[in-house]
């Protein structure tokens, strides 16, 4: 039999959407429009969709997935990812090509599926498992394992409506985790709960993923699609742009400008300027490539082009600052007045840049604080800004294990673990026993 | 020991082929292609999900009276009250003709099968608005939505039925040998009532007025079926069309099995009603297999 579990040939999807309606322009004229509506809803049904009416969530799309692939699909808002999911899952059909899948399919497009308040735990275990495609004496079967997972024993028989959100969702996934069909579509259902709850999630699809089921794995979030893909698919307005190892789709992904922070910062007109004077006109954050952006990957070179206007202010040894926070903590100030060590003398319009080697700072969103200019060290404060931009790190497999790291720290250590081991293996597992 | 045997299932009713896998499992070949046609009914699929049936009925029957200060009781109130509304008006005042029946219970018999057929009307219409949500996420068949509806429906009738059962014996009233019919009555409302809801169960997701139309119908065709008077009152070059009316039937012979009151309904009529209902199902069923697989589109 061919070992070919998901075939995509040429799907397509086409939506009509509305025309886009005029705002009235005045009270009237909003009226008119009001009474003119009963029949709008027919007049559209009845009239064929004009060419800026339709739109290509997906344009033949084709791929193949084969049996015990991971493929993750990514792509902006709207490249056509949800689409291709709902139609996988059948919750839509399409409109042209066709799918074929072979096996057993579960869906988990959202945790919690068909949840009711007023139903108890156990209740809903059994209300989303059957929709989840389960059978009831598979849940039997699986009730404990189920119960275990979730943490929430001791509620099981209280309505879920007297549940935190949190045990509600810790339930949900853990439904969810047992489902046993031979494919599973999955879309971006570890965006939900807190980073703990997220690690749990991640070992269990990373579990699942192992056990050679084929998934095809939706999702925003790059960490997670590297650690859990075999395979990664670009969707760019409805058609499959790249097709490759996730390293390499995702870094083509993270280049695309739109997706990257502007990485540009209106000093002239910042709302949190301190001082009356500007000299501070424009911050431009730019990565390795001289792209300007503001996410950079952990561990890249981060360039600051500060650019200034000192109007008939001459300068010599000008002393400049960008202090930078996490969470209200300080993490680093960089300065020339430590790290440069010439004495210049500046005037009129110029451009400052900063090259700082991120090094091992880990990922996480981090705050430009204070951009401040001062006359020369100690000196009269010329110009400074506050709270001026903030920027992210985003993490990647640093370490070379295939594994991306999650780190609540502020570095990501530089470390070498050595294992030793004195015993036999065999006599290592009696150990544990 | 055996695997588990899966049942095939296709998304277009196209026949799913079995390939025999490797490790003696079925595997299941999902096809998944454009509509085009009227796609086939796959009860069977209803079949492997019956599970799920079982539980969404559940859910129905535990949700439906919760939040509410008399719960259950409601299953009662609602026919008692309808009961004491019409006794007051037809009964007493227009002191309309039961056949000796007193008009609480003759009135009663008559509200029980088309609280149930109104039911059936209204559950199967709402079935693709009130899941949207769910119908969004996740595919199972669809179908099973309306089912559960009717299955709990039935549960309420049963219990309404044990006050009925009170003011027989109140009343020393006895069912008769064609209580044996009473299911095939209630088949027919259940077709019929699903046969509507499930023609309009699409379109009242897109124009939610066709809700209130649908309202308004069914308050004109209560009048029309022998519910709160008999069918004494019909001038009889109208009984033929009026029996054509499949609730008239149920109604005629519910009331009849159980109270020996007011004519049996008629072999001809009942048959001619068993197919309208059956052929208002089916007309149904294809339309909602037909909006059903878009209908996320348009909700």
């Amino acid at each position: 039999m061919s070992d070919v579990m998901i075939r995509v040939e040429n799907l397509s999807k086409v939506y009509r959407i509305g025309k886009t309606e005029a705002a009235p322009t005045s009270r009237g004229a909003g009226l008119v429009a009001l009474a003119g509506k009963p029949f709008g809803y027919l007049r559209q049904m009845l009239t064929p969709p004009t060419d800026q009416e339709i739109l290509w969530a997906l344009k033949n799309i084709s791929f193949e997935v084969e049996r015990g692939q991971v493929l993750g699909v990514i792509g902006k808002n709207g490249a056509g990812k949800s689409t291709l999911l709902k139609i996988l899952a059948r919750i839509t059909d399409p409109s042209a090509g066709r799918a074929v899948l072979h096996g057993r399919m579960g869906s988990l497009l959202e945790v919690g599926t068909g949840f009711h308040p007023e139903l108890t735990g156990r209740e809903n275990i059994y209300l989303s498992g059957t929709i989840l495609g389960m059978k009831k004496f598979e849940i039997d079967r699986r009730l404990d394992e189920i119960v275990e997972f979730s943490g929430v024993e001791r509620f099981l028989d209280t309505p879920i409506k007297r549940y935190s959100s949190g045990m509600i969702v810790r339930l949900a996934f853990s439904v969810a985790a047992h489902l046993d069909p031979e494919i599973l579509l999955i879309d971006e259902v570890l965006a939900v709960g807190d980073l703990a709850f997220q690690r749990k999630c991640m070992g269990k699809m990373n579990q699942v993923a192992r056990e050679g089921r084929t998934i095809l794995f939706v999702s925003h979030s790059m960490p997670s699609v590297q650690a859990l893909c075999q395979r990664v698919v670009l969707l760019e307005g409805g058609m499959i742009t790249h097709d490759g190892s996730p390293t390499a789709v995702v870094n083509q992904y993270e280049d695309q400008e739109t997706v990257l922070g502007s990485g540009s910062v209106d000093l002239a007109n910042h709302p949190n300027r301190v001082t009356r004077q500007r000299f501070f006109t424009s911050l431009n954050l730019c990565n390795e490539k001289n792209i300007q952006t503001s996410r950079f990957r952990l561990g890249e070179k981060i360039t600051f082009e500060l650019k200034l206007d000192l109007q008939e202010e001459m300068l010599t040894d000008p002393f400049i600052a960008i202090s930078i926070e996490r969470h209200g903590q300080a993490i680093c100030v960089l300065t020339t007045h430590f790290m440069y060590n010439e004495v210049v003398t500046v005037s009129g319009a110029c451009t400052i840049r900063c090259e700082w080697d991120l090094g091992w700072l880990a990922p996480g969103t981090y705050l430009l604080d204070r951009v401040s200019l001062k006359k020369y060290s100690g000196g009269e404060r010329l110009d400074q800004i506050t709270n001026v931009a903030s920027f992210e790190i985003f993490p990647t497999d640093v370490y070379g294990t295939g594994k991306v790291i999650f780190s609540d720290g502020i570095i990501v250590p530089k470390a070498v673990w050595e294992i030793e081991s004195t015993r036999q293996p065999s006599d290592l597992a009696h150990s544990f026993a | 020991m055996t695997m588990q045997k899966t049942v095939s299932s296709s998304f277009n009713g196209k026949p799913a082929e079995l390939i025999k896998g490797q490790s003696d499992a079925a595997l299941i070949t999902i096809l998944i292609e454009p509509a085009s046609g009227w796609s086939a009914l796959n009860l069977r699929e209803i079949w492997t999900y019956r599970d799920l049936l079982y539980f969404l009925t559940w859910r129905d029957i535990k949700t439906r009276y919760s939040q509410t200060a008399l719960g259950p009781l409601w299953i009662f109130i609602q026919p008692l009250f309808s009961m004491v509304l019409y006794t007051l008006v037809f009964g007493v005042v227009a002191k309309l003709p039961t056949g000796g029946i007193p008009y609480p219970i003759f009135s009663y018999a008559g509200l029980l099968p088309w609280g149930f057929f109104g039911d059936a009307v209204s559950g199967s219409l709402t079935s693709l608005l009130t899941n949207r949500d769910l119908i969004g996420k996740i595919y199972f068949p669809r179908l099973t939505l309306v089912l559960s509806r009717i299955l709990s429906s039935l549960l309420d009738l049963a219990i309404a039925m044990l006050v009925l059962f009170g003011m027989m014996f109140y009343s020393q009233l006895a069912p008769n040998w064609t209580l044996v019919f009473v299911p095939l009555y209630l088949m027919i409302a259940a077709l019929t009532g699903m046969g509507i809801g499930l023609c309009f169960s699409g379109i009242v997701v897109k124009y939610r007025d066709v809700g209130n139309l649908i309202g308004y119908f069914m308050r004109a065709l209560m009048f029309a079926s022998p519910v709160v008077y008999s069918i004494e009152l019909i001038p009889q070059e109208w009984r033929m069309v009026y029996e054509l009316n499949p609730m008239t039937n149920v109604i005629l012979g519910f009331r009849y099995a159980l109270l020996s009151a007011g004519p049996a309904p008629q072999w001809l009529t009942l048959g001619i009603s068993t197919v309208l209902a059956v052929g208002l199902f089916l007309v149904g069923l294809f339309i909602f297999k037909r909006v059903e697989r878009n209908i996320v589109d348009i909700a």
